[in-house]
């Protein structure tokens, strides 16, 4: 016995001592430090992030500002024209005001609106994706016809509709439209998260760990959010990523139709929306906002494919 | 001693499109308490769904315990409202699974997994927990518990898998193990240090253990008594050492005639059992075993035998045959001669022999 014990700590020295402990999610944050695309997805997001906290201090004027000198409809420094003024890097708008501190401003909506009704959203996606694939049933038939009805709507003409409709209410008018647009946007948007849920629990719930968690005593409760859960949320989170900049277009196409965000409040669909009549004379007012919406949208998609890949190695495109 | 489970004419079926699978067709059978009963049969002779019936674990709909009851340590668990049966669940009656590659949730650490039970029922805090569980891996023999706690189910092979789900099932230490084929996906040499494990714990613990296996031969080395299932139904009960001294049901000589032996000339054939078991939707009308019995007489297809005692055995020994019953064309017939050679049913004999001897309950 005494050999035996010995032995044994000797295989336990060999193997297990020198081994790292590493987690399926360091393995897929490793994963995803390695992907280029990815890494530089998250610096311009983290950047944005900086910059939309930070924008009182950065920004050189009050985004809404009209300065008492006519100064309106200047051009970016760089063009050289005689229509510039060294005091606007990027120029002025139609009423003046400084493009670069609109700019600068406006990423907090976007950034806002990017992250808040993707929280709504999964939210109530994933509670109504779970309880209906877990339970089954009445209740999955009841909760799915129901989400199958909302699906049905074409998202954005759905997304303008409740917009429109809405935005001379008062609740349309707090917070100057954005808490209208989350609300919108949360309507529209939980619909897929719920189906995928569903899909996920359905095939999860038939594996032999949910049968040995319930042997074990584990309640629907503790089943739901600790076995099933946990194992869909890889999918989850790649669709996650991706619905973030959907959110980010949504609310600048509802911007730029005139229906997002109220006025005088600076957002990147607005502000191409404002440019657009003059465009010929000052084309970088409507270029300007429309590359910040490109960027920050490509970043979103970048770390959305590092994740899908992160999390699923096995599925390479 | 009083009996720690008394299960009595337990029906459980499926409600199926093409009709109602009579999975579990009046099964009765105890389990006294430290004692260790082997379930054998066939695949779908109903012997998982009779364990997960016992912990009320069958899909419902489309399956449901439609007559019978199970009586744990008093209490019948079919008429136990849903928080109490998961008061029991993994307290007093704990199962060990198949297949340990899937029965372990690959995204949480093992010691989340073993710490479930205790935080459950035990009321255990984190740190309380943790210390018991990693006592448990070193009771299952895990060597180096304490650095491998924290590990991922895939991070462990199967056997190691399989020790961790008996460490789970041990957590709350219960009075009752279901044990459904613990060792059928583990290679031959982790089977028997699995079984091994299994014995030394069922002894240590005077844990009851309900073994369910195909194989005669795992059941042979571990239990006391042996309930052989055909079709949903018990065919044969007897005591481990009566039951492969004199077996009385041409099913058990059947399953004992497929046992591969290491004793005879290469050219032997495995004789299996013809067929296979009845469809369940529409078994046949009299012995479920008719169709495949090469001793079949007329009265085996009109009526069901029932379960009875034996002449010419101990007293607890009971089977469903027409052939073996009193009067029976099959009584004085030499089962021995009718499977062939006999070397190794002694050797399964002489283990029985000697576990019946040192693992009598009450030592």
């Amino acid at each position: 016995m005494a050999t035996a014990s010995t032995t044994q700590d000797r295989a336990a020295e060999l193997n297990v001592l020198a081994r790292k402990q590493r987690s399926l999610w360091q393995d897929a944050a490793y994963r995803l430090f390695r992907n280029k695309a990815a890494v530089a997805g998250l610096i311009v997001i983290f950047s944005a992030f900086l910059i939309a906290i930070l924008s009182g201090f950065i920004a050189p004027y009050s985004p809404t500002l009209i300065p008492t000198s006519p100064a309106s409809q200047m051009e970016p420094l760089w063009t050289g024209s005689k229509y510039t003024d060294p005091r606007y890097l990027l120029g002025t708008d139609f009423l003046g005001r400084d493009i670069l501190s609109r700019l600068i401003y406006a990423s907090r909506v976007s950034m806002v609106v990017g992250f808040i009704p993707t929280s709504i959203v999964f939210a109530l996606g994933v509670s109504v994706g779970l309880t209906a694939g877990y339970f089954g049933g009445w209740l999955d038939q009841l909760l799915m016809r129901f989400t199958d009805i909302v699906y049905a709507f074409p998202d954005f003409l759905f997304l303008l509709i409740i917009v429109a409709s809405f935005r001379n209410s008062p609740f349309g008018k707090i917070m100057d439209g954005l808490l209208l647009i989350f609300v919108a946007i949360a309507i529209v948007g939980w619909v897929g998260v719920a189906r995928l849920t569903r899909g996920q629990v359905l095939s999860l719930k038939e594996r032999e760990f949910v049968e040995a968690a319930r042997s074990v005593g584990a309640t629907p409760r503790r089943l739901m959010t600790k076995h099933l859960l946990p194992n869909a949320l890889a999918p989850l989170i790649v669709t996650a990523a991706f619905s973030v900049p959907g959110a980010i277009l949504g609310e600048a196409t509802l911007s730029f139709l005139g229906v997002g965000i109220i006025p005088p409040t600076p957002s990147w669909g607005g502000m191409i929306n404002e440019g657009f009549p003059l465009f010929a004379a000052n084309p970088w007012a409507v270029l300007l906002p429309a590359m910040c919406i490109s960027v920050v949208m490509l970043a979103f998609t970048f770390v959305g494919d590092g994740l899908r890949d992160a999390l699923d190695p096995r599925m390479k495109t | 001693m009083a009996d720690l489970l008394e299960v009595s004419d337990l029906h459980t079926q499926f409600f199926t499109r093409d009709g109602v699978v009579r999975a579990v067709d009046g099964v009765t059978f105890q389990v006294a308490a430290g004692e260790t009963l082997g379930i054998v049969g066939e695949s779908g002779c109903g012997k998982s769904v009779t364990a997960l019936s016992l912990m009320r674990l069958i899909p419902q709909p489309p399956g449901k315990i439609v007559k019978g009851s199970i009586m744990f340590d008093g209490q019948d668990i079919l008429k136990m409202d849903d928080d109490d049966v998961r008061g029991i669940r993994g307290n007093n009656i704990a199962m060990i699974f198949q297949d340990p590659m899937t029965s372990l949730n690959p995204v949480l650490t093992i010691s989340r997994q073993i710490s479930e039970a205790l935080e459950l029922h035990l009321k255990m805090d984190k740190s309380e927990s943790r210390k018991r569980t990693i006592e448990l891996l070193e009771l299952v023999n895990i060597p180096s518990a304490k650095k491998r706690v924290d590990d991922y189910p895939h991070q462990f092979s199967g056997g190691m898998r399989q020790r961790v789900m008996i460490a789970m099932a041990l957590s709350c230490n219960p009075k009752l193990i279901l044990a459904d084929e613990p060792t059928t996906a583990l290679d031959v040499t982790i089977q028997a240090q699995i079984l091994d494990l299994l014995k030394n714990l069922a002894r240590e613990f005077r844990t009851a253990f309900i073994l369910i296996t195909h194989d005669l031969g795992v059941v042979a080395g571990m239990t006391q008594r042996i309930n052989v299932m055909y079709a949903g139904r018990i065919v044969e009960k007897a005591d481990t050492g009566e039951l492969f001294a004199n077996p009385k049901h041409p099913y058990t000589w059947g399953l004992l005639r497929s046992i591969p032996r290491l004793d005879e000339s290469r050219k032997a054939k495995l004789v299996p059992i013809e067929g296979l078991p009845p469809d369940l939707i529409a078994p046949p009308p009299g012995c479920k075993f008719e169709p495949r019995c090469q001793y079949r007489r007329d009265v085996c297809r009109e009526k069901e035998p029932e379960l009875v005692h034996i002449p010419n055995a101990k007293s607890d020994h009971e089977s469903r045959c027409w052939g073996t019953q009193a009067g029976g064309w099959l009584v004085d017939t030499d089962w021995r001669r009718e499977i062939g050679d006999t070397r190794l049913i002694e050797a399964i004999k002489q283990e029985t022999a000697s576990v019946t001897a040192t693992e009598t309950p009450g030592e």
